[in-house]
């Protein structure tokens, strides 16, 4: 058990000054929108949970959220263990292990307008190198009037962008491994898997948390990249609720709705995020007493 | 490690890697085309090599200050996203105290908010403040979601090492600051180097908040990349050299940090 100090509070009391000032005033102006009609900037009528319920009903939202949470889902099934995967392939030491680093790291470096420009051209199957091999393949590939190719391609797109920020978590934390734990497991005679499941997992799990929260909760708010790629198309094949929010915000210019529209959405990603760490911390701590005990 | 597993890693490696390379190859090679040759044929490499993408980025004082005014506020984020996450990493992964699991949470809940939501607050915050236009305004701004991320990932690493190597240093009589800085921070090195390098991603890459808080002194080049659209169509091979260029600071930066994120545990005990 940690030991109880309330003047470890000095300690993070700059963190939250920080994150505060910039965090709690924008909540304070969502939650004071979400409950009025503003007409204009000086007519303002209050409307309590008129908006909400207004939301909640809406049939089109329910729609992306479904695909939102479909495509998050798929996000984290690939991205999750082929970032693990890749850790563990990565060399540790030499130039190797620098030249792979910066390579592995590129995509994370390009502004997220361009990821979707690029992979616009790079699908085509006139002037782009992958819709140009897959044509010369035979497959009948466009991403703007295919649903499902649409989908899988912004999904593609979105492993090939984030795969590196789990991989780089993970790579870190398995070289904060102490060697000791490796001696120990090659005197028992350990196999790789044994020493993967064993000894790597547990002390990858906090970098993991982070990994799976950190991807669930940005791939939750993807924007700019299938906007920019598909523009939420074919139909609505590729509409995730955040651009939704924005046609509501700034195409409709409905402050209220866009607000209330915008805790719900808030709600529905710590509710999940907050299930999925609860989740994780106990997965981790019942290994922790299986490992003691067993 | 035997041999036919050392090659089924390496191959997958190799495999992994190309995936990887192939868009970011595709955008080299889209940035010295003549914008006839991007929409027109397709060609592995450029036909008609040219420059003409690369320099109207060095000639036009609007597009390399972007790169300059984006470098400028990532730095200052990043240095105080980690000066104030470091020491609450600590007061997380070694003491209770009380609220200390809801305020863990609750910072991370400020990276769950769509990001348009922040727009018109902050516009109206920092306008108030006088701080429009500003490198500080983006800096603080996006201190928001990398301040959260930095406690996150530091505390992780900082929970990896044994408390007896605390215990001991008080015990030998160090003092909190120098057993901080001098033993306890080169032990968790690897933590640091990734969050710094995620402080500097994140925000080098941030669009929305970046643009709306700056008009023209401290317009960042993400920014300034939107203006490749206009009127007469997308100037693709413009686009591409500029982000081409938006890679070149963030590799540097990873090349300096790799050394920490290597090295690890093995090179920092005491």
């Amino acid at each position: 058990m940690k030991p109880v100090n309330q003047k470890a509070w000095l300690l993070v009391l700059p963190v939250v000054l920080c994150v505060a000032f910039s965090a709690i005033l924008p909540l304070m102006t969502v939650v004071n929108y979400s409950v009025q009609d503003i007409i204009s900037p000086e007519r303002r009528v209050f409307v309590g949970t008129e908006w909400f319920k207004a939301v909640m009903r809406d049939d089109d939202l329910q729609g992306a959220l479904l695909r939102q949470l479909g495509f998050s889902l798929s996000v984290l099934l690939v991205e999750i263990p082929l970032g693990i995967a890749l850790a563990l392939a990565m060399p540790a030491k030499g130039w190797k292990s620098s030249a792979v680093l910066v390579l592995v790291a590129i995509s994370l470096l390009i502004p997220w307008n361009v990821v979707g420009t690029i992979w616009q051209i790079y699908g085509r199957t006139d002037i782009g190198l992958m819709g140009a091999t897959l044509a010369a393949l035979g497959i009948e590939y466009s991403y703007t009037g295919n649903a499902t190719q649409a989908w899988l391609t912004v999904l593609l797109m979105d492993v090939w962008h984030w795969t590196p920020l789990v991989a780089l978590l993970c790579f870190a934390g398995l070289r904060a491994i102490p060697q000791a734990y490796y001696q120990a497991a090659s005197i028992d005679g350990a196999s790789k898997f044994a020493v993967f499941r064993y000894i790597q997992l547990p002390k990858l799990r906090g970098v993991l948390m982070i990994a799976v929260l950190l991807r669930f909760m940005d791939s939750f708010m993807i924007y700019t990249e299938p906007f920019v790629l598909t523009g939420g198309g074919p139909g609505n094949a590729t509409t995730f609720l955040s651009q939704y929010l924005t046609q509501k915000a700034v195409g409709q210019f409905d402050l209220g709705p866009a607000a209330a529209f915008s805790l719900i959405y808030f709600l529905i990603i710590l509710l999940l995020c907050f299930i999925l760490y609860n989740w994780m911390q106990r997965v981790g701590t019942a290994d922790k007493t299986e490992a003691t005990h067993g | 490690m035997d041999d036919s597993r050392f090659k089924k890693r390496t191959i997958f490696l190799i495999a992994y890697l190309i995936f990887a390379i192939l868009p970011v190859y595709w955008m080299v090679n889209m940035s010295f085309k003549t914008n006839e040759e991007i929409l027109s044929v397709f060609s592995m490499w450029p036909r008609a090599l040219t420059f003409d993408n690369y320099k109207v980025i060095f000639t036009d004082v609007s597009w390399y200050s972007g790169y300059i005014n984006s470098m400028i506020y990532v730095a200052i984020n990043t240095a105080i996203s980690l000066l104030v996450a470091l020491p609450a990493a600590y007061a997380f992964s070694r003491y209770s105290f009380l609220g200390d699991k809801h305020v863990f949470f609750w910072l991370l809940t400020n990276r769950m908010t769509p990001p348009a939501v922040f727009l018109l607050p902050f516009f109206q915050l920092y306008t108030t403040l006088g701080m429009m236009d500003t490198h500080i305004a983006v800096a603080l701004a996006h201190l928001l979601f990398n301040v959260p991320l930095a406690v996150w990932i530091l505390e992780g690493f900082m929970s990896g090492i044994p408390r007896e190597i605390d215990e001991t240093a008080y015990i030998d009589g160090y003092s909190f600051p120098r057993f901080f800085v001098t033993i306890f921070i080169p032990l968790i090195k690897a933590g640091v180097g990734v969050a710094a390098f995620f402080c500097f991603m994140f925000s080098w890459v941030e669009l929305l908040m970046a643009r709306t808080l700056t008009s023209v002194n401290a317009k960042p080049i993400v920014a300034v990349m939107t203006r490749t659209v206009s009127a007469s169509g997308m100037d693709w091979g413009v686009l591409a050299a500029a982000g081409v260029l938006t890679i070149v600071p963030g590799a540097i930066v990873i090349y300096f940090v790799r050394d920490y994120i290597a090295k690890g545990f093995a090179m920092g005990r005491v």
